[in-house]
């Protein structure tokens, strides 16, 4: 399915990532977006609200972020391609009805344009600290898929990217920017319509008496319908069988929440996206994403100008992790440095997978600027001793 | 020697609500002579007289005893997290504007913590039905002060009685910009049914409150007596009192309750002001949302 022109702004624009997030998600054919203002997001929505009018989208101003989750969800089922966008704080409040989008394997997109934290923290100052919680924030066991861009450019990309996904999977998928990404103005480019590829909606084709709601087919990811397809659903955040129906046992708690995680570990290889800089013959290895992907440039510049065999490898997609090519890689170099704007999330997860066979390094910040790119270099020299 | 009567029973086919319940989740788990089987009840017969074909109507329930309904209701039903029965409306709504949304849910999920969405809901005239079963605590969870509780009643969060002032329903739906307020008790099955249809056919914002019994836990508690003693009670208590004022109406520890219909006025929705306002400011460049996209 393509893309339906009359929402795509094709050519070359300059755009600060919050910006390209609303015309990624109205390209993809977002024609519902509930929202509450929190800063370094807010860019998103106000864009949004001022393209919808001429798209035929709808945006509301919900009351907070609960309400704009939850919002989100019931449109979801009402047949609209759905998204919020939100920072740190908002996330948080958000988390009780990602965890309801998980649990009706509910597709939608979350955009969380990160800031410096714990809580109020640093409103118009980066970080990448909500990592952890944008994979299991919400109570209870479950899988979501992750996008991290690290331009402008990307943020258009990959919120196309993230609403396909969330069709292919039925789970809520959540963009990681964050501040200086949100807030970077670069050059944009954007496609002709019919060069943006759309993963439909996965709805069933099955009459109502033979359908049901969350059987689901060799890939784990059940087929839909909406509200008012005349197939009387009951869809409910309690533990529930295939017809949908509360059952308080253990069985279908397994049989669903083994389902739940399993339709995206299964699939974690083709979930791939890494994008490797001078990877050929590194022997350090940089792990890095989002904003500070980018200040590693210049530490692995000048190390490579002193002769030190360094690349990065940088996730587009963090969530599900790329574990097999940090296994491949670890028996093959000599380190990995770990670059992230937190004290160690995505850290572990690459120390777990390289699983004492090499080195791991930490380049911890704590958020509120971007490292310095020194620092990253001293870690490369460290790492290659 | 006794003489037996045999009395044969007339022939039943099948219940009278059985084509707008999940019959295969029979029986439910509601306590004998709680009220809302009562609400459920009349919602059915409702259902018979509204406009809006079946398959277009659905229910949104959150947590709690009345979130259940969802559950049983045969239509379209979404039971949703605590409190977010609104918003989850709310986006169901505007993103298929065909369908004629309900919220079923208790005084704990509207009131409490679902408080904040529902004046706002209210406010923005959000073309939904709310229909809101109140016995006066959270009874799923054992029996809990709530917003709604009326001072001195006991609970058990508020065992020497409840000090604090609780919301009066209707006062509030009123003031924040409901187009339609009703108040009934379990007792007014006939009068709740006709203003659940009337809600259901009109425009806006339309809440109803319906002041239920909980025998089990709020009765037990306060030595009230059975189901029975509350359905006298609300017999020799509720006072019709159409058109209303809304600020008199709060309810008071076993005083009298005001019941009827106290608002049903016109305001534009939240989607008409959305597209009439838009396309005044954006004439011929406003395109209207054309439904569902997927």
């Amino acid at each position: 399915m393509k893309a339906d022109p009359k929402g795509v702004l094709t050519g070359e624009h300059y755009l600060d990532g919050d910006h390209a997030c609303a015309e990624g998600a109205i390209a993809a054919g977002c024609r519902f977006l509930a929202g509450y203002p929190i800063t370094p997001s807010t860019e998103m929505a106000e864009r949004v609200s001022e393209r919808f009018p001429e798209v035929g989208g709808i945006f509301i101003q919900m009351e907070d972020e609960m309400g704009s989750m939850a919002a989100v969800v019931g449109a979801a089922w009402g047949g609209a391609k759905a998204m919020t966008v939100t920072s740190g704080p908002g996330f948080s409040l958000m988390m009780e009805n990602i965890g309801l989008a998980a649990m009706l394997e509910t597709p939608c997109v979350v955009v969380n344009v990160q800031r410096g934290g714990p809580s109020t923290g640093l409103p118009t100052l980066p970080g990448q600290a909500d990592m952890m919680q944008a994979r299991w924030g919400s109570h209870g066991d479950y899988e979501i898929i992750a996008v991290s861009p690290n331009s402008p450019q990307e943020c258009f990309e990959m919120v196309i990217k993230a609403a396909n996904l969330s069709e292919k999977y039925r789970v809520p998928v959540m963009v990681m920017t964050d501040e200086c990404v949100g807030h970077m103005t670069e050059k944009v480019i954007i496609p002709e319509a019919d060069q943006i590829e759309l993963y439909p909606r996965r709805y069933t084709k099955l009459p109502p008496e033979q359908y049901l709601p969350f059987k689901a087919g060799k890939d784990l990811v059940p087929e839909m319908v909406k509200a008012g397809d005349g197939y009387k659903i009951h869809v409910t955040g309690l533990t529930h069988d295939e017809k949908g129906y509360p059952v308080m046992n253990w069985e279908v708690q397994e049989k669903l929440v083994r389902r739940l995680v399993e339709k995206i570990r299964l699939h974690a290889d083709e979930l791939v996206d890494i994008e490797e800089m001078q990877m050929e013959d590194a022997e350090v290895v940089i792990f890095s994403y989002g904003i500070s992907s980018r200040v590693c440039i210049p530490a692995l510049q000048k190390a490579r100008g002193e002769g030190m065999k360094v690349g990065i490898l940088r996730p587009i997609i963090c969530w599900p992790f790329p574990e097999k090519k940090i296994r491949e890689l670890s028996s093959k170099v000599k380190a990995f440095v770990v670059v992230e704007m937190n004290y160690g999330q995505m850290f572990y997860e690459v120390e777990r997978c390289v699983a004492g066979k090499t080195k791991t390094l930490l380049v911890p910040h704590g958020g509120g600027w971007v490292h310095d790119p020194e620092d990253i270099y001293n870690a490369i020299k460290e790492a290659v001793k | 020697m006794k003489a037996t009567a045999t009395v044969q029973p007339a022939e039943v086919t099948e219940h009278p609500m059985e084509a707008l319940l999940r019959m295969d989740r029979i029986p439910h788990i509601w306590c004998p002579t709680c009220g809302i089987g009562t609400a459920l009840t009349a919602f059915a017969e409702a259902l018979k007289k509204i406009e809006t074909p079946l398959e277009k109507v659905c229910v949104v329930s959150g947590i709690g005893c009345t979130g259940r309904v969802a559950g049983y209701i045969k239509l379209d039903s979404f039971h949703s997290t605590h409190g977010r029965a609104i918003p989850f409306a709310t986006g169901l709504k505007l993103a298929n504007p065909e369908l004629k949304v309900v919220v079923f849910s208790g005084d704990g999920d509207i009131a409490g913590i679902g408080g904040n969405h529902f004046i706002h809901a209210a406010r923005r005239n959000m073309d939904i039905v709310v229909l809101c079963v109140n016995n006066f605590v959270y009874a799923m969870t054992g029996g809990q002060v709530a917003a709604t509780t009326p001072l001195t009643a006991n609970t058990s969060t508020s065992p020497y009685g409840n000090f604090e002032n609780p919301f009066s329903l209707p006062q509030l739906a009123e003031s924040c910009g409901a187009v339609y307020v009703a108040r009934w008790t379990a007792l007014h099955v006939r009068r709740l049914a006709r203003s659940m249809t009337e809600a259901m056919n009109k425009k806006g914002f339309s809440f109803i409150e319906i002041v239920c019994p909980c025998s089990t836990i709020y009765a037990r508690r306060n030595k009230l007596g059975t189901g029975l003693d509350l359905m006298k009670f609300y017999h020799d208590n509720s006072v019709i009192k159409h058109g209303a004022d809304t600020r008199e109406m709060a309810i008071e520890y076993q005083k009298k309750i005001i019941v009827g219909k106290f608002i049903d006025r016109e305001r534009p929705t939240f989607l008409d002001a959305h597209n009439d306002w838009l396309k005044k400011r954006l004439k011929d460049k406003f395109v209207a949302y054309g439904g569902p996209q997927c």
